[in-house]
């Protein structure tokens, strides 16, 4: 697109002008123009956005008043009836059941924390040094999860197959003979932390994002600065104490995110259990359901839209309900002095300031009058 | 504090304490390579017993699935590559790659344009219109699966490769909006002082201009819409397999992406578990060799901030 104007070298006319006038003098003649640049510039993105997020979502909260179907998913109004389902279904052998995949999203999220957590934090720390093949190493580590759900679900589902290799490795190896044909992937019942199949799940999903975990703890490590730790060395600290009290605090908000992350993305699951299990049918078996799957299960493999937009609101809002009060307690403190649990803080302080300075003074006093206090 | 550690002085001198520093190390090296290893070997061997799987018959795999395969068998990756199975594995890939480099150009078009719109354009309501893109981070694309398939199917994209580069690219503009904002309000105003001095407009500023220094920001969000888009599963799946696409060029079968194709591939050859690790496998080399390529863009994206 061309911007010379019509009037002549307008290169000319600035330097000899100077630059300021020109713009006022221009103004009214080019307002069009602008217009029609503003346009250009915001209005193909707005269309696009709009019609694939904000619709689609709109779509959904009415969609999920109607009992409808794909072909028409506005024909038969029912009002809350979806979401009074949701919330009254029984529990039926086989079948899915939304409060299974709450309760499942809400597991994988707490043990992702608390399993890959310690462990990336502590592989970090150990890889915090200068290292022979320290970059090979990283590279390595990262390789899981530079694959995607899908890839590592099928790798994992040859694993844990009866016949695969984790069984032929727990029998020859181990000696284990019961597990020779153990359906690692196909334990029927309702799931949850009792299940074997629900930790070989969090096994893989822990193998597919602890890399990224390591990752972002070394990358956050290499930007504490190495005199804090020197200074700290030369007081006498030990190396653990360093660590406790110098690194991981510096460490917060890296650790932070990356939690933040991790619980998003265990409320959005879906690719991996979807692959490993092979659809809705062992999902529901398993009582291995997330949200996101048991929304696909009523939406398309049950032609229930309505039904499924009704999960599907319930997810976002579980969803926000959760980053919120995870953004108020927990990420607050990351966002400024502004907050209120620095200004807290910040009078707590000041009020034991003060008592210390009192405090000091009467010892001063006492001091110089030559009491005992 | 004191200078002693467990009633030992340790600052008696100063040439004591680069010592002190080594031997912290020395002990707990072997520790740390031992970690290391351990580390590396739980991240690679699952994948290498898929990649070794592939290079395996279906007996040996029962008989010895640990270890070397003896003897190497090629045939199932020769499939795969030039045999029965290569015209549906070429093909995905090119559904992919077009797939994800029609998200990528369309992400960072539009995503620059109003990045800029926001930041340069002194509009009035510049503080609304990033608020607008910013509110799309609260909505993760799965609530809005359902009705995305509906309305795809509405509007006759169903079946189609663009049915899944737009609604990427509409989930994917809030966070490239949200990331290059701040990048192209970083350019300082003298340049486009010295630009409209030399009669440079606002959209010649935007092209000459700020396009080339705003690169390091566009690799960035685009490298992020690529990955996003290489190993999407879900939008495909409704799109492509649930609408029942059926593209076809020069022989090769454009109608699945890649991580779609692997698992109808599973599906469709459940039997025949070795043709299914050697598929798994050439199709995990494309990310692999991307992100090899990519890391350091990844890492340096944002910090090459404007220089000149």
């Amino acid at each position: 697109m061309s911007t010379q104007v019509e009037t002549g070298d307008p290169r000319a006319a600035k330097t000899a002008r100077g630059s300021s006038p020109i713009v006022t003098s221009r103004k009214k003649k080019v307002t069009w123009k602008r217009r029609v640049e503003v346009i250009g510039f915001t209005v193909p993105a707005l269309i696009v956005y709009v019609a694939f997020v904000f619709v689609p979502i709109g779509y959904a909260l009415v969609m999920s008043l109607f009992d409808g179907t794909p072909i028409s998913p506005f024909t038969n109004f029912v009002g809350f009836e979806n979401f009074t389902g949701i919330f009254t279904a029984e529990r039926q052998f086989g079948q899915p059941f939304f409060w299974d995949a709450v309760r499942n999203n809400l597991l994988i999220a707490v043990a992702s924390l608390a399993i890959q957590g310690p462990i990336a934090l502590g592989v970090a720390l150990m890889l915090n040094r200068r290292l022979r093949f320290r970059r090979l190493i990283r590279l390595l580590i990262f390789v899981p999860y530079v694959l995607s759900e899908v890839i590592t679900g099928v790798i994992f589902a040859q694993i844990l197959n009866p016949n695969g290799a984790l069984n032929y490795v727990l029998t020859e190896w181990l000696g284990l003979e019961g597990m020779r044909f153990f359906a690692w992937l196909g334990q029927v019942g309702d799931g949850g932390i009792g299940s074997a199949t629900f930790w070989v799940v969090m096994a893989v999903l822990t193998w597919k994002y602890v890399g990224m975990a390591i990752i972002l703890f070394m990358a956050g490590l290499a930007g504490v600065p190495e005199e804090l730790t020197e200074a700290a060395a030369i007081d006498g600290a030990s190396y653990w104490q360093i660590q406790r009290k110098v690194t991981v605090p510096l460490l917060g908000p890296t650790i932070r995110i990356w939690a933040f992350l991790s619980i998003i993305g265990s409320f959005q699951l879906f690719d991996m259990v979807w692959i490993l299990f092979g659809g809705h049918t062992l999902l529901g078996q398993t009582g291995m359901h997330t949200m996101a799957s048991y929304m696909v299960t009523m939406g398309m493999n049950r032609n229930m839209v309505g039904y499924g937009s009704a999960v599907a609101v319930l997810l976002f809002v579980f969803t926000l309900i959760v980053a919120l009060i995870y953004q108020k307690f927990i990420l607050s403190r990351d966002l400024g002095s502004d907050s209120r649990a620095i200004r807290k803080a910040d009078q707590k302080k000041a009020r034991a300031d003060a008592k210390a300075a009192k405090i000091a003074a009467r010892e001063l006093t006492a001091a110089e009058t030559g009491q005992e206090t | 504090m004191a200078v002693t550690v467990a009633g030992k002085p340790v600052l008696t001198s100063l040439p004591d304490e680069p010592i002190k520093h080594k031997r912290v190390w020395s002990w707990s090296q072997p520790w740390v390579y031992l970690v290391a290893l351990v580390v590396v070997a739980f991240s690679i061997v699952p994948v290498s017993f898929v990649v070794l799987g592939g290079f395996r018959t279906n007996m040996q795999l029962l008989e010895s699935p640990a270890g070397f395969p003896d003897p190497w068998v090629w045939h199932n990756y020769e499939t795969v590559l030039i045999g029965d199975h290569s015209g549906n594995f070429w093909g995905f890939l090119v559904a992919s790659i077009l797939v994800a480099l029609m998200t990528v150009i369309l992400v960072v078009i539009l995503g620059t344009s109003v990045a800029y719109a926001i930041a340069r354009m002194n509009l009035k309501r510049s503080g609304t219109l990033f608020a607008v893109f910013a509110a799309g981070l609260m909505f993760p694309a799965t609530i809005a699966i359902l009705p995305t398939w509906i309305i795809l199917r509405e509007i006759g994209l169903l079946g189609n490769l663009l049915g899944v580069v737009i609604p990427q690219v509409a989930f994917a503009l809030p966070t490239t909006v949200v990331i290059l904002t701040p990048f192209v309000k970083a350019i300082p105003k003298e340049m486009e002082e010295a630009a409209s001095i030399d009669g440079c407009g606002t959209t010649g500023f935007f092209f000459r201009i700020l396009l080339p220094l705003a690169k390091p920001g566009m690799v960035t969000v685009g490298v992020l819409a690529f990955v996003g888009s290489w190993n999407a599963f879900m939008l495909p799946m409704f799109v492509l397999q649930v609408g029942g696409a059926n593209i076809n060029l020069f022989g090769l079968n454009l109608s699945r992406t890649l991580p779609l194709g692997v698992q109808n591939f599973t599906t469709q050859w459940s039997a025949n578990t070795t043709l299914i690790m050697a598929f798994t496998a050439v199709a995990a080399i494309p990310a692999l060799i991307f992100f090899l390529a990519m890391e350091k863009h990844i890492v340096n994206g944002l910090s090459g901030a404007v220089k000149g």
